[in-house]
């Protein structure tokens, strides 16, 4: 998704551009991301995040209608707010904590996220009959959800339309210098290019070192349950619960510690998942489960997004988030434009690194 | 062509489909009484409204999406029929129905 983005953006800035891929065995978080165009959670500690995620919501209309009129593909974006539910007074007081930390640490307009009632929340979600348990909500107007399937299949066919040229054929066993460029070794053999961008998720950890990149990525799994096909009831994500297009609703996720890259599913997630979505939806008790799956989201040591260009290695950068799906917009649209600097601007210097350094002293 | 073939157990058990008794063996299924009715399609998707009809006839395609006894979005092909079964249409997105008051988790 992160690498798609990207690509997409550089191509049609007229960049000459190659992706090279592994194919569809690739660990690849696009293909099991829930959906979510979100904004309210994010960037609490570092501000930046927080803007910048804004930035991406906003920039995510034009971008989900450019790639429409370019590929004749939707990416069923809708950005009609979305809530995160409070099952308890507990819940509720943390919640309205956290929201109102996440405003005092940038500018009014960035997240413009309110605490809701449990009244209010019903009147907005007319549909769907809240559980008793739910309390209330935080509720964003930004928020919204798009199919991370159809996203990626967009991104793809736009890429083609701009001329990247795309090997799925061609994973990365080694990469190094070449002149004064990069060139990659790969079954399908060796590419040259002037810049390197190493935006292969899981796959970053054994590219990165070859290039003084750092990639303190770890794997975290999240489950989720797919419903049967029924009619609409939710008008927005909440709480980890999204309706697609097709009717289905996927319920979300799980955060599970793994040391490897092991995306079984368990049956006790399965049962976590379920218990909770009762709790907030009682009707979905004879709604049926077709489906269930495990993803790996990226994940740096905060959480936040890593964009580093290398020093010993100017030229290469290593890129890497867990919103990928979110972000996917201001990727393409900033990042990469970014990315054509001759420096990685100082603007994104708050995404280096560097700073898991001082997480460690402190 | 549809053509049954003999039940060497015989027997005769009538069901309902859209509404009209429909006489079948004890041992078909519902989405085969729905075939032998004649109704035509079983299902219109939810996604794109299209009718649909039963495919696979052993639990995997979901064709054959039906609404058995009330209940909906059932698959017909797994449902064995019995005396005085309801068996109608899917049309689109099955509805979500109101829980009852102890099934609150």
């Amino acid at each position: 998704m992160v690498g798609a983005a990207i690509a997409y953006g550089l191509g049609k800035r007229g960049a000459r551009v190659v992706v090279l891929d592994e194919g569809d065995t690739a660990v690849r978080a696009a293909r099991v991301n829930l959906g979510l165009v979100w904004l309210q959670s994010k960037g609490d500690g570092m501000p930046d995040y927080g803007r910048w995620s804004r930035r991406s919501v906003d920039l995510w209309p034009a971008f989900d209608a450019e790639l429409r009129e370019l590929t004749g593909v939707a990416t069923e974006l809708e950005q009609n707010g979305g809530v995160t539910l409070c099952l308890g007074e507990e819940e509720l007081e943390e919640r309205a904590r956290t929201i109102r930390r996440m405003h005092n640490q940038v500018e009014p307009w960035v997240y413009e996220t309110e605490m809701i009632d449990r009244r209010h929340l019903q009147s907005l979600m007319p549909k769907a009959r809240l559980g008793r348990d739910v309390v209330g909500a935080s509720w964003c107007p930004h928020d919204g959800i798009s199919n991370p399937l159809r996203t990626l299949q967009a991104m793809h066919a736009g890429m083609k339309r701009v001329g990247v040229a795309y090997r799925p054929d061609a994973p990365v066993r080694s990469i190094g210098r070449d002149g004064a460029g990069f060139a990659a070794q790969t079954p399908a053999g060796t590419f040259r290019a002037a810049k390197v961008v190493v935006a292969a998720g899981h796959g970053i950890p054994a590219l990165a070192a070859q290039l003084g990149l750092q990639a303190p990525i770890r794997p975290e799994r999240g489950q989720l349950l797919v419903t049967e096909r029924m009619e609409r009831i939710l008008p927005f994500p909440a709480g980890g619960l999204r309706q697609t297009a097709d009717g289905t609703i996927m319920i979300g996720s799980t955060r599970e510690k793994v040391s490897s890259l092991d995306t079984r599913t368990t049956t006790a997630s399965a049962i976590t998942l379920a218990k909770r979505a009762l709790r907030i939806l009682p009707d979905l008790v004879d709604i049926r489960i077709v489906r269930s799956w495990a993803g790996l989201r990226v994940l740096a040591p905060d959480g936040f997004p890593v964009y580093q260009e290398s020093e010993s290695h100017p030229g290469a950068y290593a890129t890497f988030c867990h919103s990928g799906n979110t972000l996917a917009a201001v990727h393409a649209e900033e990042l990469a434009p970014a990315l054509l600097e001759p420096r990685l601007p100082d603007r994104l210097a708050v995404f280096h690194p560097r700073r898991f350094e001082t997480m460690q002293a402190a | 062509m549809l053509r049954k073939l003999p039940d060497p157990a015989g027997g005769v058990v009538t069901v309902i489909v859209e509404g009209r008794p429909c006489e079948v063996g004890p041992n078909d299924t519902a989405a085969a009484a729905a075939l032998l009715a004649g109704i035509g399609h079983t299902r219109t998707s939810p996604v794109t409204g299209e009718p649909r009809a039963p495919f696979c006839m052993m639990g995997v395609c979901h064709e054959c999406l039906m609404v058995i006894d009330g209940v909906p979005s059932r698959q017909a092909c797994l449902v064995t029929v019995r005396e005085g079964m309801r068996i109608d249409r899917q049309v689109g997105p099955r509805a979500l129905q109101p829980a009852g008051a102890d099934a609150h988790v």
